[in-house]
């Protein structure tokens, strides 16, 4: 075989490999989600039990829980908290793109005086512990009124994704050839359709690349959504961590099912925007 | 060239003469498009951060109503003389140290077994991203799980060896060896993303080239994989250190810091000292002293993505 070794095809047997290596690594998931299929007693069975009878009593569970002094079945909050934690990350993610978007587009076609510098700060905030903020922001939005609203929540998670929206976009604007904006000018184009006609259609994988990273961080956020959010707009993580207390210990089934449910979107979106992940990790530092 | 009239602006056909000609002239065209975006970040980010540097020169406590007093550097004064948090920046940079290396071993090894195309990569590649998807607290709750002396998997496996139930969370090292496999385990496919993006970079004429050289496999990795994937390889141990430095809910949910203060990272113990002890401005300067660190460490960063653009570019 004279293909290079490193980067080349490979087949069927790199497959069954490759396979078994990720099946192994993908274990820990697996055992959540079985557990999530079995009854109270099979999930803690000694020794544990890989073949059992499949319940889905546990996915019901999620969204109608018998309560013990009542015994009849009642709705659980749980399809509010699954839009909740759809309707904030999708909106703060997608704004966060917004905002960054232009602001990107500014830092590289107009460049400021220190615009590195500025450009550090805005990281800065990205990288700092939220442990350094979270009693100022928990203060200021007691004050404001925006403790348990939506608006409150989504403009926080917003300010988190700004800034690696920005260095992403920036990074993609920064890779295109300014000569067809310039030749779009020469036509007669005015600035705002060189930047709706000409650049963001060419960033457009970009943004993809964005919304997955962006997604993937504000999807699982705990700190500030325990502090932050109200009855109304709780979000899974949330509710999560609240379906552990009580007297009677984790229900490792009911928890497994909710961590099933809650990965099923974010998945679908990853797999689908796989290629544009790749991008989107390294700061967009990788060139097609 | 970028004769553009006033109104001409980003979309914004309105009035072109007086106050919004002078907001739309070219020259303040890119601080008016940052400005949303750096309004967002001063009232969410900045401006909760210049408030707790504040704090951390007051005497405010959390949960009391009285006048905070000015004590100046008094609480930093008293942080960094304080033994305990030496010792628990030593316990943090113990788990960091091993856990991104870890990260590093685990992921690159990862991307090496994805750089090639092969049936239903696609598919096992999300096999391998699915742990970063989920949520601190199921993975803390779940690793607890799985090393519990009793139901635990771990327990079970070496049990059939051993015969004897086996308490990983029981010793100060099998507690920091847990949390460091949860999270290294959890991130590790982070660090796959970034190299996998480094090794699909390398222009394959290079390859071609050595293998008309004959070149062994470890001399093709060193002289043609390896630059490719340098600095991105700082750029992935940077951005885990820094987030690993942050560690808090994994510790917090399987060891809760135990057994002792083992496993009590800098970030549990300033949570400790802010909402258990209330001390608010002693937690401000702690939390400013790491705010320090992860500056320093930003800058190592930034640095590495620099070196990165300049090699690509």
């Amino acid at each position: 075989m004279a293909r290079p070794r490193e980067i080349g095809k490979a087949g069927w047997g790199w497959t069954l490999f490759s396979g078994l290596v990720s099946l192994v690594y993908f274990f820990p998931v697996l055992w959540i989600v079985l557990t999530a299929f079995k009854t109270r007693t099979d999930a803690l069975a000694v020794p544990a039990k890989f073949f059992f009878t499949p319940t889905l009593q546990n996915f019901i569970n999620v969204f109608y829980r018998s309560s013990i002094t009542a015994g009849a079945s009642q709705a659980t909050e749980f399809p509010l908290y699954f839009f909740n934690s759809i309707f904030v990350s999708g909106t703060s993610v997608a704004l966060a793109i917004v905002l960054g978007t232009l602001a990107a587009y500014a830092f590289s076609r107009y460049p400021l005086r220190g615009n590195d510098t500025y450009l550090f700060i805005i990281l800065t905030t990205r990288m700092m512990p939220p442990i350094v903020v979270i009693i100022p922001i928990f203060l200021m939005f007691r004050l404001t009124g925006l403790s348990g609203t939506y608006w409150g929540i989504i403009l926080l998670y917003t300010a988190f994704n700004i800034p690696f929206s920005i260095w992403l976009v920036k990074s993609f604007f920064d890779e295109l050839n300014p000569e067809i904006e310039d030749a779009a000018r020469m036509d007669g184009a005015n600035e705002r359709r060189v930047f709706f006609g000409v650049c963001l259609p060419q960033v457009l994988a970009g943004l993809a690349a964005t919304f997955v990273f962006g997604l993937i961080l504000t999807w699982n956020e705990f700190l500030f959504a325990l502090l932050l959010t109200g009855v109304e707009t709780r979000t899974v993580p949330v509710a999560m961590a609240r379906t552990m207390g009580g007297e009677v210990g984790v229900d490792y089934g009911l928890l497994a099912a909710i961590v099933t449910l809650f990965l099923v979107p974010i998945f679908i979106v990853t797999y689908l925007l796989q290629n544009q992940l790749l991008r989107g990790v390294t700061f967009g530092t990788v060139k097609k | 060239m970028a004769a553009a009239s006033p109104h001409e602006r980003m979309g914004s056909p309105r009035d072109a003469g007086g106050f919004f000609a002078w907001l739309m002239a070219p020259e303040r065209r890119g601080p008016l498009l940052v400005a949303p975006a750096v309004i967002v970040l001063f009232v969410m980010n900045i401006f909760p951060l210049l408030w707790s540097f504040g704090l951390s020169f007051f005497n405010y406590r959390a949960n009391r109503q009285d006048v905070p007093g000015f004590v100046g550097l008094r609480f930093y004064e008293r942080v960094l003389n304080d033994p305990d948090v030496w010792d628990r920046f030593q316990t943090t940079a113990i788990i960091v140290g091993s856990s991104v290396i870890l990260q590093l071993i685990v992921g690159f090894l990862l991307a090496l077994m994805f750089a090639r195309e092969f049936p239903l990569r696609r598919i096992l590649l999300m096999l391998v991203l699915a742990p970063m998807m989920l949520s601190f607290v199921s993975v803390g709750v779940f690793f607890k799980l799985y090393y519990e002396p009793t139901f635990g998997l771990l327990s079970q496996f070496v049990s059939t060896f051993t015969g004897q139930p086996y308490v990983l969370l029981g010793t100060p090292m099998g507690a920091i060896m847990g949390i460091v496999v949860a999270d290294a385990w959890m991130w590790s496919p982070f660090v796959m993303l970034l190299v996998l993006a480094g090794l699909v970079s390398v222009p394959k004429y290079l390859y071609e080239a050595a293998e008309i050289d004959r070149a062994s496999w470890w001399r093709r990795f060193r002289t043609i994989t390896f630059p490719y994937i340098k600095s991105l390889l700082l750029l992935a141990v940077l951005f885990r250190t820094i987030e690993t430095f942050k560690l808090f809910d994994i510790v917090y949910i399987i060891t809760e810091g135990g057994p002792g203060t083992a496993t009590e990272t800098i970030a549990v113990f300033t949570y400790r000292v802010a909402f258990q002890f209330f001390r608010t401005s002693q937690s401000s300067a702690l939390a400013y002293i790491i705010l320090f660190v992860v500056i320093v460490l930003t800058n190592l960063y930034l640095y590495a993505v620099k070196r990165r653009e300049q090699e690509v570019a």
